[in-house]
């Protein structure tokens, strides 16, 4: 697994020109990601399609179908169920105890790439005996892993490493109980999936579509700039029922004063907040 | 080889110092964090290879120890002078050119996140030669390419001497691609961090 690296690096002015191009020929808006993360996934298209700079934005501007591939490389969709055990331990003792006094249990989980978060809030819920009267909704800007996560289906190799976590949040079931093995995948069971709905809605220009108990955005605004971050955070904050949940991933830190009036902290380690004020 | 006036005023006129390592480097990058003088005027960046999901005490180690003001970074942090900041497990750490830190969840390199490679070469655009970087003992090859773009922004860039390394797979694979301007014994690397003038 060799490293990302270009050779030519891609300058500041021509990030503005391509992020412009985006935006106008396709209507997303890439100004507010970060610069270096962002500079390295176009390095890594680059490398991957065998494209100089100038190439990149001709197909861009002339190839209708290579957006769809470009915006799936562009964005990361690494993502593992159960990442960071400690996260579901601590939803299982100090946030489900709070869910589970709601008649119906609506969750958002954004950025929700190819559904392993999804299902592993699914698989909690379900054996906190949730899951009937829970429904989650996982949204992401990227169709292609939206397809990915519809399926629910992930190769023996991730379960493994999938299974290796779940051991490690202390959960008394066993992550296998949940899939039906395959020759060389596991499919997550259908009960589990039928409380759930995968669409497209985009953080930076969609608004909110409805009222949650609990919303879950992990590693997401690590690629986006800090204003970006405070303009989505009031888009949750709207979107959760008073004293509903906020979930960010663990090394997420706002550092803001108004964030701080509006969310209360719940867990400061795995970055979990509630909703408070009106 | 002892250290010259051009290697010691380099390393004077850097604002920032890397430090990577991975298997055989935590005693040496303890040691080191322990000798740092809490005035170094400069920003440590540690990256140190490490296992997912195993909480490791590694920060409270070294932070109980460091002179310096130890962190482990997290998103958007700021970069401060007479700090050492120390990459969290499971993410690939980088700088922006506005002076603050951030985070990236994207494929392991060379199987490892947060890899060396990737926090040298976003270091090596944002802060070019205002940069001393040291790469010590590891059991693979991150780290070298990331040495070798320091290298060609103009930043100081050293090996650790394989012979004094644990596992020497890490320091002469950047010596092979002819990333490091130095290799020094572990005794020099000392020598010359302490000196703070």
């Amino acid at each position: 697994m060799k490293g990302t690296v270009s050779k030519d690096e891609i300058s500041s002015e021509q990030l503005n020109e391509l992020i412009d191009i985006v935006k106008k020929i396709h209507g997303f808006d890439f100004s507010d990601y970060t610069e270096a993360s962002f500079k390295r996934r176009l390095a890594r298209i680059m490398m991957l399609k065998k494209l100089e700079f100038y190439d990149l934005k001709h197909v861009l501007v002339n190839d209708a179908g290579f957006f769809q591939e470009f915006l799936e490389e562009i964005t990361v969709n690494v993502t593992e169920m159960f990442r960071d055990p400690t996260f579901y331990k601590a939803l299982k003792t100090q946030v489900v105890p709070y869910l589970s006094t709601y008649q119906q249990v609506k969750i958002w989980c954004a950025g929700c790439s190819s559904g392993e978060e999804v299902y592993s809030l699914a698989i909690l819920l379900n054996e906190e005996k949730l899951g009937k009267k829970s429904f989650i909704y996982g949204t992401d800007i990227n169709t292609e892993v939206l397809n990915e996560a519809r399926k629910g289906i992930y190769s023996l190799r991730k379960i493994k490493s999938y299974t290796e976590n779940y051991l490690f949040t202390g959960l008394p079931g066993s992550l296998t109980d949940h899939f039906t093995m395959m020759y060389d995948a596991a499919a997550i069971h259908s009960e589990l999936k039928q409380n759930t709905l995968f669409s497209v809605h985009n953080l930076i220009s969609d608004t909110g579509f409805n009222e949650f108990q609990m919303i879950s955005c992990r590693n997401v605004f690590i690629y986006f700039e800090t204003e970006l971050q405070y303009k989505i955070l009031d888009l949750f904050y709207k979107s959760l029922c008073p004293l509903g949940y906020l979930c960010l991933g663990n090394k997420e830190t706002i550092r803001s004063d108004a964030f701080r009036k509006k969310f209360k902290v719940i867990n400061q380690k795995e970055n979990i907040y509630q909703k408070i004020g009106s | 080889m002892a250290l010259d006036d051009k290697i010691r005023q380099q390393w004077a006129n850097s604002r920032i110092l890397l430090l990577g390592g991975s298997a055989g480097s935590f005693k040496l990058l303890f040691r080191l964090v322990k000798l740092l003088p809490q005035n170094l005027n400069k920003t440590v960046i540690i990256i140190i290879h490490r296992k997912k999901n195993f909480f490791s005490e590694i920060e409270k180690l070294f932070a109980e120890n460091s002179r310096m003001l130890l962190r482990e970074i997290s998103d958007k942090e700021p970069i401060m002078d007479n700090t050492i900041y120390i990459a969290p497990a499971n993410y690939h750490s980088l700088v922006e050119n506005e002076g603050f830190f951030s985070l990236d969840v994207s494929d392991a390199v060379w199987y490892s996140k947060p890899s060396i490679d990737v926090t040298f070469e976003s270091v090596a655009e944002v802060y070019k030669e205002r940069v001393t970087a040291v790469l010590f003992s590891g059991a693979n090859q991150d780290g070298a390419e990331g040495l070798l773009k320091l290298r060609r922004k103009g930043a100081l860039t050293i090996a650790q001497h394989p012979e004094d390394a644990e596992m020497a797979e890490m320091p002469q694979a950047a010596i092979d691609i002819h990333a490091a301007e130095y290799i020094l014994r572990t005794t020099e690397i000392f020598e010359l961090l302490e000196d703070t003038n």
